[in-house]
């Protein structure tokens, strides 16, 4: 059996998803924990930077400039990396790129692969569909070891497993490396995945990887980790391949500069990670001596076209737009429903699917901002949200059940009514009317009936006054200029808008 | 393999489309030039702060930090290196080609590893998995971020050599150090193509519950001889 790879997991939309987690007070506290660790840490060594600001200026130029001439910057990578003894391949779908992965894995008749934790293969859905075609993929980051061997999914891209406390992974941990003495010491863990690991890392032949940056000028690949998997995974087989989308690519050597600064310390709050790697090609002696670079578009091209959310491909993926924001603060990763999650998987994952999925995704967002303040590529995720939302609406109103659906009549109800002061009015009268029927006895409303029910669900409102702000600046215009006539001082109305009365 | 050029052109056309015009070259080059740069490339510190900064950075990761005066290069370095190889219990060392003779103390086993056809054996990984640890030289290093920069070749090395065994030992000159990442790109550029690594602390992970624990996969101990 074949099964289609699933390039997403979205099968419910952001309110529903969240709510199953909500109620999950354990990963919800799990979350609050390691987001407000990273956080902490990341306010601590950008804070010490004098110049954090221009880093973020050159980081977002930088991105922006590669992503303006990409064609070029890409045919570019492509010639140096082959020059350099480096295979490029070009997969137009995630279809393709597996396909091309498991070609190439084939060849070499191994039924087993090392992995490094890339979130591009996750988009592709690659795990699955090697294991699908007689091929096991071993996760070697700790916290993808965590989510392959507990059955999950990544919840974070830089901390896959954070929704997860040490007891849990010591449960994982007993049960599918069998050990059931393991202790519950983060360094027990550690202990348990370095001995569980190391076999496979001296064994294995291929390696399949993702990378952060790629190289226009010299054709080199940039792959910043933590743990020293990835050197394992890059250093000791005889094949390695590397599947990267085509954003990644940066004109040169020397700006890495920049993003082997902001990127550490954005993403874990780390003047520098452990391990960076940067290789070109193939060398002698050292390292696979077999190398293939799969570039991916998946939809990723005609991002590019619209000028106002071209800037998610600037993205560097270090994380700090989800440990800032106040929505993944409560829900988490798993309520997204997306390879990528936070900010910029809101923004991110619609688009990968052209707008026909993950369309409550721009929604899970109370456009506070906090993702753009930290963004060390300065990607404005708000203004990309808005004018996300903007492209739900239209293409709801293009077919006839979005246009006659209750939030489309909804809308254009109170477009037509905050048209119009006279409307406004008439409607605030009709309103007061109305609400008698739901004012409780404490003079607040607890429940408002149908379509507008949501809005009580969480909270109680006060009734409609019997006045409005308008009618008594026009009540009020009219006792002054009284006042001023029984004076004799004389005056004009200044107040706009006359009051219908009631 | 049989290269799909069906993909590559539908890719490379998608973007084109999406972009609009293709620039010339010279354009290109001349907007990249224009890019704003206003962060700090140059280091302001003298160097003896410069080199306190980095010994501190270092042993915020955990790593060991000893200093030698430059004066007694020679010597001085030796003996340091015998303290610390005896201090970790290491006997059986491996060393990349290019490493000065001087420096290698009686006493201990010192392979020559010779990966790149050079003298010496080419140790598999399981060969240098039994390594009690490597000795190496470092291409620069960065004080602002506690960073050795490896560069396959002489003194360093293929990359294996210092991933599999457990200890690293690595020396460190003076002149080598610099203050900020900028300067240490570009003393890179020139060999920008050669495998490069850069090492800040031993291998450490935070996945659990982010408390940073040392030694996951690459050498658990390191120790760098800071010399001048
Ligand atoms: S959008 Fe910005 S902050 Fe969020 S992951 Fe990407 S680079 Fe980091």
């Amino acid at each position: 059996m074949k099964p289609t790879p699933s390039s997403h997991w979205q099968d419910r939309d952001f309110p529903a998803a969240a709510r199953e987690v909500l109620e999950d007070s354990q990963t919800r506290s799990n979350v609050r924990h390691a987001t407000n660790v990273i956080q902490a840490k990341r306010d601590a060594v950008t804070g010490e930077l004098p110049d954090w600001e221009p880093l973020r200026d050159a980081g977002a130029a930088i991105r922006a400039h590669s992503l303006a001439h990409l064609d070029y910057y890409l045919v570019q990578f492509e010639q140096a990396c082959t020059r350099a003894g480096g295979q490029v391949h070009w997969a137009r779908d995630a279809a393709e790129a597996n396909q091309i992965i498991l070609g190439l894995i084939q060849r070499h008749h191994v039924d087993e692969v090392l992995k490094i934790k890339t979130m591009t293969s996750e988009e592709v859905g690659l795990n699955p569909y090697l294991e699908a075609n007689g091929i096991r993929a071993h996760e070697t980051d700790l916290a993808e070891l965590i989510v392959q061997l507990g059955k999950d999914k990544p919840s974070h891209f830089v901390v896959p497993a954070l929704h997860k406390n040490r007891m849990q992974v010591r449960e994982i941990f007993q049960r599918e490396m069998h050990l059931p003495e393991l202790g519950e010491r983060p360094e027990d863990l550690a202990a348990a995945a370095r001995s569980y690991l190391r076999e496979k890392f001296f064994r294995l032949k291929v390696a399949v990887s993702g990378a952060n940056f790629l190289i226009a000028e010299n054709g080199a690949v940039c792959i910043v980790e933590s743990e020293g998997n990835g050197r394992m995974c890059l250093t000791l087989p005889d094949v390695l391949i590397s599947l990267v989308g085509i954003e990644k690519v940066l004109p040169r050597f020397r700006d890495l500069e920049v993003f082997l600064q902001t990127l550490p310390r954005s993403a874990t709050g780390e003047r520098m990670n452990p391990y960076n790697s940067i290789w070109t090609g193939v060398q002698q002696g050292d390292g696979p001596q077999e190398f293939h670079v799969v570039l991916l578009d998946n939809r990723r091209s005609p991002i590019l076209g619209d000028a106002e959310s071209r800037q998610t491909l600037q993205c560097i993926r270090c994380g700090a737009c989800l440990n800032a924001c106040p929505v993944y603060h409560q829900t988490g990763g798993h309520a997204y429903e997306s390879v990528y999650a936070g900010p910029i998987g809101a923004i991110l994952t619609p688009q990968l699917h052209s707008m026909e999925e993950g369309r409550s995704l721009p929604y899970a967002s109370s456009l506070c901002g906090a993702c753009y303040e930290v963004c060390p590529v300065k990607i404005n995720i708000p203004e990309v949200l808005i004018h996300l939302r903007g492209k739900v609406v239209e293409e709801d109103q293009k077919t006839l059940s979005g246009r006659f659906g209750m939030w489309n009549l909804g809308m254009q109800t109170a477009a037509f009514l905050f048209a119009s002061a006279s409307r406004l009015s008439l409607a605030q009268s009709l309103g007061r009317v109305a609400q008698k029927l739901v004012v409780n006895k404490e003079g607040m409303i607890e429940h408002l009936p149908l379509l507008l029910s949501g809005w009580t669900q969480t909270r109680d409102l006060r009734p409609l006054p019997e006045q409005s702000f308008r009618e008594w600046w026009a009540e009020r215009t009219l006792q002054t200029d009284a006042a001023r006539t029984d004076s004799g001082a004389g005056g004009q109305a200044t107040g706009r808008g006359s009051s219908h009365g009631e | 393999m049989e290269s799909n050029f069906g993909a590559r052109n539908a890719i490379l056309g998608a973007i084109r489309s999406a972009l609009g015009e293709t620039q010339s070259a010279e354009r290109i080059a001349a907007e990249y030039a224009a890019l704003p740069r206003g962060y700090k490339r140059h280091g302001t510190l003298p160097e003896q702060e410069r080199l306190r900064l980095f010994q501190h950075r270092l042993e915020e990761y955990g790593a060991g930090v000893r200093r030698v005066a430059s004066d007694a290069i020679g010597d001085g370095i030796r003996d340091e290196i015998a303290g610390r190889l005896a201090a970790r219990g290491c006997k059986r060392l491996v060393i990349p080609y290019g490493l000065p003779k001087g420096w290698l103390p009686a006493g201990f086993d010192f392979e020559p590893y010779g990966g790149n056809g050079e003298t010496g054996v080419s140790l598999g990984p399981t060969a240098l998995n039994r390594m009690d640890g490597v000795l190496t030289g470092c291409t620069v290093a960065i004080a602002e971020t506690g960073s050795i920069v490896l560069q396959s070749g002489e003194q360093q090395g293929a990359r294996a050599l210092t991933l599999a065994p457990d200890y690293h030992l690595c020396v460190v000159f003076a002149e080598q150090v610099v203050e900020t990442v900028p300067e240490s790109f570009a003393r890179l550029d020139a060999t920008s193509c050669l495998p490069t690594t850069f090492v800040s602390g031993p291998s450490a992970t935070a996945d659990i519950e982010m408390t940073r624990i040392k030694g996951v996969h690459g050498p658990r101990f390191l120790d760098v001889l800071l010399v001048g």
